[in-house]
């Protein structure tokens, strides 16, 4: 067994009266697709903000490759390398695909704002490395020939692959995905699973996933953690999940006699 | 490459057109340039922090008379503040105060930076139209600090006869240094960053951005060059007063920039020029103008009546101003593709 990359130990979240997250605990291994799956409302996003350090805990830890990086700021986190998605997607409406992902750039060039105005040679070398690294980004996802378009003028499938490969572009080890299939149809949700596949064996990536989609779901997560309410009811792989009454009973609701 | 040596090339023209300018026009015309060129510079600053980085901020009024003070201060020899103080003798510190005009002007933007700087911990920690409301009070706090510290700023009486050195040739080159910095900030990483902050702060977070830093990176640079902008007015103007840097400053330029487009520079930069200009341009409708054979009668404001009027017609056909968020080659490279297309 490996060590695990992310270690979710004992977190709690209260928001006032609300317990949206009750003693969760699970651990990612590296190179592993690991899904966070319930009904809608059971914390699956408020796991995600607690690791991007968009929310601090009200108790517990986050552990990243063993160090502790709860109530980290969230931009540092983007720099420890974990990054992530939305699950309505956010692009940036008022740039262009590239502009796009050239953003998930930023940390990456070292070029001064005195270099940037005064246009100094490093200005140019940076800007020319990061352009050509993200047409890179772009023509593995095929969508380079809308480099120049609007983002916001994509197809819903398309402007997924446009926040994924933003992300990638920050060079994570972690990457975080909020529902990528959410909205697609049955042919889009296969070419996510291929492309999702195939990054995380070019960048050596760790994924965690959200999603609905069981058959999604099924066919990509070698473990899954379900949460009902903010409790976990199980962990396993994938294909005991779909079997196991209390998931089931989670999602349908129980079976009366009556 | 090839860029650059357009870039170069577009430069040493426009040098030389206002070197030519400051040479042929005469001074009522020069006086109208000098205004474009004082209000390009505070309209395209104003535009880094309003336009790209979308932080709603109201503040151009307050930089821009700290501006004004510090150069004027630096400029007035002592003798001359001693003569001018007329409520309270300077103070020490005012009548030490001296410098040649360059260092004088930067000095304007080094202390509305300064400030900036200040400004932006508070303001900037929290989300929201917290700046607007900050900035709206500082204009203010800044007028009532000049008009009532006479020691320092000679109270409502204003300081007056300040060297003129402000040129056509000084103000129109630091405009174009102006237009030319702001370029190069929006096409770099901390432009590319601005808007980001802009369309999706949450979203720009989590690709690593520190927006706290980006944010106040903007509102330190928009202050700079409005202070200086208030430099060259001071120099320009050779008298100001606390009323001149009322809200009404800051208004005008919030007409030019949304009249511009938002986060659009040489939209900004063609808007001052059509408001600053037209100012002058539609002066003829103050006059007794006749008509048909009827005579209208001088009407002194009708020309307010009719820009107003002109405003609103242009913001009805172009909701985002005259180039939206785009600089004018981008909108021509569209313009060219969409007719290939076809």
């Amino acid at each position: 067994m490996s060590e695990p990359l992310l270690e979710v130990r004992n977190v709690t979240m209260k928001f006032g009266g609300v317990t949206a997250i009750d003693d969760l605990s699970f651990k990612v291994e590296k190179g592993q697709i690991y899904g966070l799956i319930g009904p809608n409302g059971a914390g699956k996003t408020t796991i995600f903000n607690i690791i991007t350090g968009n929310y601090l805990p009200t108790e517990g830890q986050i552990l990243f490759d063993g160090q502790d990086i709860t109530g980290t700021k969230p931009h540092k986190v983007v720099d420890k390398g974990i990054a992530r998605t939305f699950q309505n997607i956010r692009l940036f409406k008022s740039m262009t695909v590239l502009e796009n992902v050239l953003i998930g750039f930023h940390d990456r060039i070292r070029y001064s704002y005195l270099e940037a105005i005064l246009r100094f040679p490093r200005f140019h070398t940076y800007e020319r490395r990061i352009r050509a690294e993200a047409m890179g980004l772009l023509e593995e996802f095929g969508i380079a020939s809308f480099a120049d378009t609007n983002a916001t003028a994509l197809s819903y499938g398309n402007q997924r692959k446009v926040e994924i490969a933003r992300a990638l572009a920050t060079q994570p080890r972690l990457l975080l995905l909020d529902e990528p299939a959410a909205g697609m149809n049955p042919i889009e949700t296969e070419d996510l699973s291929r492309i999702i596949h195939k990054i995380k064996a070019d960048y050596d990536l760790t994924v965690l996933l959200i999603e609905h989609d069981m058959k999604f779901v099924n066919a990509m997560c070698d473990r899954v953690t379900v949460l009902d309410y903010g409790e976990k009811i199980f962990e396993g792989p994938p294909a005991e999940a779909i079997v196991d009454e209390r998931v089931i009973s989670a999602y349908l609701g129980e079976f009366s006699n009556a | 490459m090839r860029n650059a040596i357009i870039k170069l090339l577009l430069i040493i023209a426009a040098v030389l057109l206002i070197g030519w300018a400051n040479r042929h026009y005469d001074s009522y015309t020069l006086s109208i340039l000098n205004n474009i060129g004082i209000f390009a510079i505070l309209a395209l600053s104003y535009n880094l922090i309003n336009g790209v980085t979308g932080q709603f901020s109201l503040e151009p009024n307050g930089f821009v008379a700290i501006g004004a003070y510090f150069t004027a201060l630096f400029l007035l020899p002592a003798d001359a503040k001693t003569d001018m103080f007329a409520l309270v003798d300077p103070a020490p510190l005012v009548l030490s105060m001296h410098a040649g005009f360059i260092p004088a002007v930067i000095s304007g933007g080094i202390a509305a930076m300064f400030i900036a700087l200040l400004l932006s911990f508070p303001v900037f920690r929290v989300r929201g139209d917290y700046l607007a409301i900050v900035t709206l009070g500082f204009g203010f706090i800044i007028r009532i600090f000049a008009l009532n510290n006479p020691a320092y700023t000679n109270g409502a009486m204003g300081l007056n006869d300040i060297p003129s050195t402000a040129d056509f040739l000084w103000i129109g080159i630091t405009a174009l240094i102006t237009f030319v910095v702001m370029l190069h900030i929006v096409y770099s990483r901390y432009g590319r960053a601005m808007k980001a902050v802009r369309d999706d702060e949450d979203a720009a977070t989590a690709m690593g951005i520190n927006t706290f830093k980006i944010k106040t990176i903007a509102f330190m640079t928009s202050a700079f060059f409005e202070g200086v902008g208030g430099g060259l007015l001071a120099s320009f103007l050779t008298t100001i007063t606390p009323d001149q840097f009322s809200f009404l400053l800051t208004f005008q330029l919030l007409i030019i920039i949304v009249l511009g487009g938002l986060g659009s520079m040489s939209g900004t930069l063609l808007a001052t020029i059509l408001v600053m200009g037209s100012m002058e341009w539609l002066r003829f409708l103050d006059d007794d103008m006749v008509i048909f054979g009827w005579h209208t009668g001088a009407h002194p404001g009708m020309r307010m009546v009719v820009f107003s009027i002109l405003l609103i017609i242009m913001m009805l056909f172009a909701r985002k101003g005259l180039f939206g968020d785009k600089e004018l080659p981008e909108l021509l490279r569209e313009k060219f593709r969409k007719k290939g297309e076809q």
